[in-house]
């Protein structure tokens, strides 16, 4: 497959501060392709530039053969974006709003009609059309928000973080649409910082920190990079300190690293099961009682925690 | 063109879906208006006027023709739905009948008024001076501002029109004497025949309340205060709508909604025009709305319907560039409101929507014309009184001139401003 969006060296500063640095990658057609990383990383204003809200500082895009910097309407007009706080007129019904900017990529007439009908049914809110956007619930505008970046059938699609701030069953249904998407053929870029989201969905993944896309490749490929290790996940009681027990693990033969957050301690290593006596030892030595212990295979969230130290929720 | 359309239709849409914004476009200027009109005396059932037998204290103390013709004008039939007249003899009584706020003024003719203006051969001084001039008092009751305000013209038309006939005769006398044509007698002799005239005159003069509309064959046509009122409100709430529409631009940029215009194949001069033209037609359909409800259930008659179409166009044009300017030289949604409702209440006040311009000092006066409002009301007002298209060419214009410079200010400034960042 052709890839459809070729980012280089893109760069934007907001005077002193550095909110991307260089970040280079591209999507093939057909892709679902996530950015992973934690808020502030950097995610959302790479969309904005990509999507030519932003101007960037240095570097250049291009999305079917047209620059974002140079061809800022033509990219305009293969690219979709659901932004990732709801960006719809809650006076208006469903229906009116898909309408307007149905119009606004150039829809009219017939067939504007027909793909607003397609993309209610799509959304699952044929029946609600004629509500006023202020009446849904959080998961229903979400769903809205969605269907407003699908009317002219972009060739890339832009999701930012579609998934904050909703229950789990509009957070199912999120998901589903964007497999379905990705199956009718559009390719994806999607944001996240929900490691799970980025395993369910992605073709690819980047993994971006500070600004700076730290790692790329198939999940495979990522996991490889903290080799075969696997993450022991302590929970702790509230009034615990979970950071001197992270500190104190770090001794243990057969462990590779230890992080604390919040009530949890992580613990990477090559076989669990040969570093669980050590670790209980430890915390029982500080009067630390554990209250349950999983064992991880790896995943993205270690590689993360491998990458930079840090957990990808802190 | 077509999105530009499309987005101010939606913005004119959104703006009739919200229920505050209705409550000031719409219904705070019709209750104004209604609360104002019952103030005057408008719906006292009287059916023509809004104001009428406006309570007024004559003293004449002037024991010549103009004083009398004066009293008589009061007194005359033509006014007689108008006003009722008292006469007194002491204007100290007549004063503290205005301040127990038993009648809406006080004329006070002085003693020598004709005299001061039209001088006998015995009242000039041995050095060949004329006599002191004196003049009458008009004493307003400042609870009826609208009702003294009436008296004030009635005063104001008589004496200009006295003041015209007797310059009027004194250059043509002068003009005769100069280039020789009489002698110095002889203009004396004329003189005396034109003050003659003049102090028989006024009185049966078209009186000045009223103005000869042309278009009604000459036909004099009543003053009714709503023809001031409706539309003084009405172009105080506009400057309400236009604030309203500007700062929907920076509510959208937080909402998110103008970003996502910024990411359609959309261009910024679409969205920005659109913008605008949402604004003017919300302000258009708020105008017409209120002029056809106050036609409709006060019987107002506005007057010549195109003169007040192309006014209301013309008004909000240059409202809707008040509005742009304060969108522009605003950070957040709140400045917009803030300075919105001021500006509203300013412009208001200044442009006579409460108190008529003329009852105002010459500076204040000069300052209103940097609003809308005084511009567009006085066009109204003229409408109202039987003006026609041709007499609303300089409002109209000043108008345009005002909304185009406005205009011009506001892009340059948001051409400054980055709509994409929320």
């Amino acid at each position: 497959m052709a890839d459809i969006l070729e980012v280089k060296d893109l760069v934007k500063h907001y005077g002193d501060f550095q909110a991307v640095k260089g970040v280079s990658f591209n999507i093939a057609e057909g892709e679902i392709f996530s950015l992973l990383g934690p808020n502030g990383a950097g995610k959302t204003t790479t969309i904005s530039m990509l999507s030519t809200l932003y101007t960037p500082t240095s570097g250049d895009a291009t999305i079917d053969g047209h620059s974002v910097t140079k061809e800022p309407m033509a990219v305009r007009g293969v690219i979709g974006v659901v932004p990732q706080d709801l960006a719809l007129y809650e006076d208006l019904t469903a229906r009116e709003n898909l309408v307007f900017w149905g119009q606004m990529y150039g829809l009219s007439g017939k067939s504007l009609t027909a793909r607003v009908d397609e993309v209610l049914a799509q959304i699952g809110l044929t029946d609600k059309a004629g509500n006023r956007v202020k009446t849904y619930s959080g998961g229903m505008k979400r769903r809205v928000n969605i269907g407003v970046g699908l009317l002219h059938k972009p060739k890339l699609l832009f999701m930012d973080e579609p998934t904050v701030g909703i229950d789990p069953q509009s957070r199912r249904a999120i998901l589903d649409t964007v497999k379905d998407l990705n199956q009718q053929g559009m390719t994806v870029l999607y944001t996240t910082h929900y490691m799970e989201e980025a395993e369910e969905l992605s073709d690819r993944v980047g993994i971006i920190d500070h600004g700076e896309l730290i790692a790329i490749g198939t999940q495979k490929e990522l996991t490889r990079q903290v080799g075969e290790s696997e993450t022991l996940v302590l929970h702790v009681g509230e009034n615990d300190d979970s950071e001197s027990l992270a500190s104190a693990l770090g001794g243990v033969a057969g462990v590779i690293k230890a992080e604390a957050t919040d009530h949890e301690v992580s613990v990477i290593c090559p076989e669990a099961e040969d570093v669980l006596a050590g670790v209980v030892t430890k915390a029982n030595e500080r009067g630390i009682k554990i209250r349950s212990i999983d064992i991880r295979e790896p995943n993205l969230e270690a590689v993360f925690l491998h990458l930079t130290g840090r957990a990808l929720r802190d | 063109m077509l999105k530009t359309f499309l987005i101010g239709l939606k913005d004119v849409r959104l703006a009739f879906r919200d229920r505050a914004a209705l409550i000031f476009m719409l219904a705070a200027p019709f209750v104004l208006t209604l609360g104002l009109g019952l103030v005057t005396g408008r719906f006292s059932g009287n059916g023509g006027s809004g104001l009428s037998d406006i309570p007024v204290v004559i003293v004449n103390l002037d024991d010549g023709q103009i004083g009398q013709s004066l009293v008589d004008t009061f007194q005359s039939a033509d006014l007689a739905d108008l006003v009722e007249p008292t006469l007194g003899s002491d204007p100290e009584v007549a004063r503290r009948l205005i301040d127990e706020d038993q009648a809406a003024a006080a004329i006070i003719i002085p003693a020598g008024f004709t005299r001061s203006i039209i001088p006998q051969q015995t009242d000039y001084t041995a050095t060949g001076s004329a006599p002191e001039a004196v003049q009458i008092e008009v004493y307003a009751n400042p609870q009826r501002p609208t009702s003294a305000g009436v008296i004030k013209a009635i005063v104001d038309e008589f004496l200009s029109r006295v003041e015209e006939g007797r310059l009027g005769g004194e250059v043509s006398i002068l003009q005769m004497l100069v280039s020789g044509r009489i002698t110095v007698q002889q203009a004396e002799a004329a003189g005396a025949a034109m003050g003659q005239r003049l102090q028989g005159q006024p009185a049966s003069d078209a009186l000045a309340i009223q103005i000869n509309s042309s278009a009604q064959g000459g036909a004099a046509v009543p003053f009714d205060a709503l023809a001031y009122i409706a539309p003084g409100m009405a172009l105080m709430f506009l400057m309400y709508t236009v604030s309203y529409g500007g700062r929907s631009i920076l509510a959208e940029r937080s909402q998110g909604t103008l970003p996502r215009l910024l990411v359609s194949p959309t261009s910024s001069m679409q969205i920005l025009g659109g913008k605008v033209f949402g604004i003017f037609l919300t302000g258009v359909a708020q105008m017409l709305i209120l002029i056809v409800a106050s036609s409709l259930i006060f019987q107002l008659k506005w007057g010549d319907a195109l003169g007040v179409l192309l006014l209301v166009l013309a008004a909000v044009f240059a409202a809707t560039g008040w509005g742009m300017l304060i969108t522009a030289t605003a950070r957040t949604t709140a400045q917009v409101a803030n300075t919105g409702s001021a500006i509203m209440l300013i412009f208001g006040a200044l442009g006579g929507s409460f108190i008529s311009l003329e009852q105002m000092p010459l500076p204040v006066q000069m300052v209103s014309k940097i609003t809308p409002n005084a511009w567009a009301l006085d066009g109204f007002t003229t409408l109202g009184l039987g003006g026609t298209l041709i007499d609303l060419v300089q409002p109209i214009m000043a108008l345009l001139v005002m909304g185009t410079v406005l205009f011009a200010v506001s892009v340059v400034l948001f051409g400054k401003k980055d709509l994409a960042q929320k």
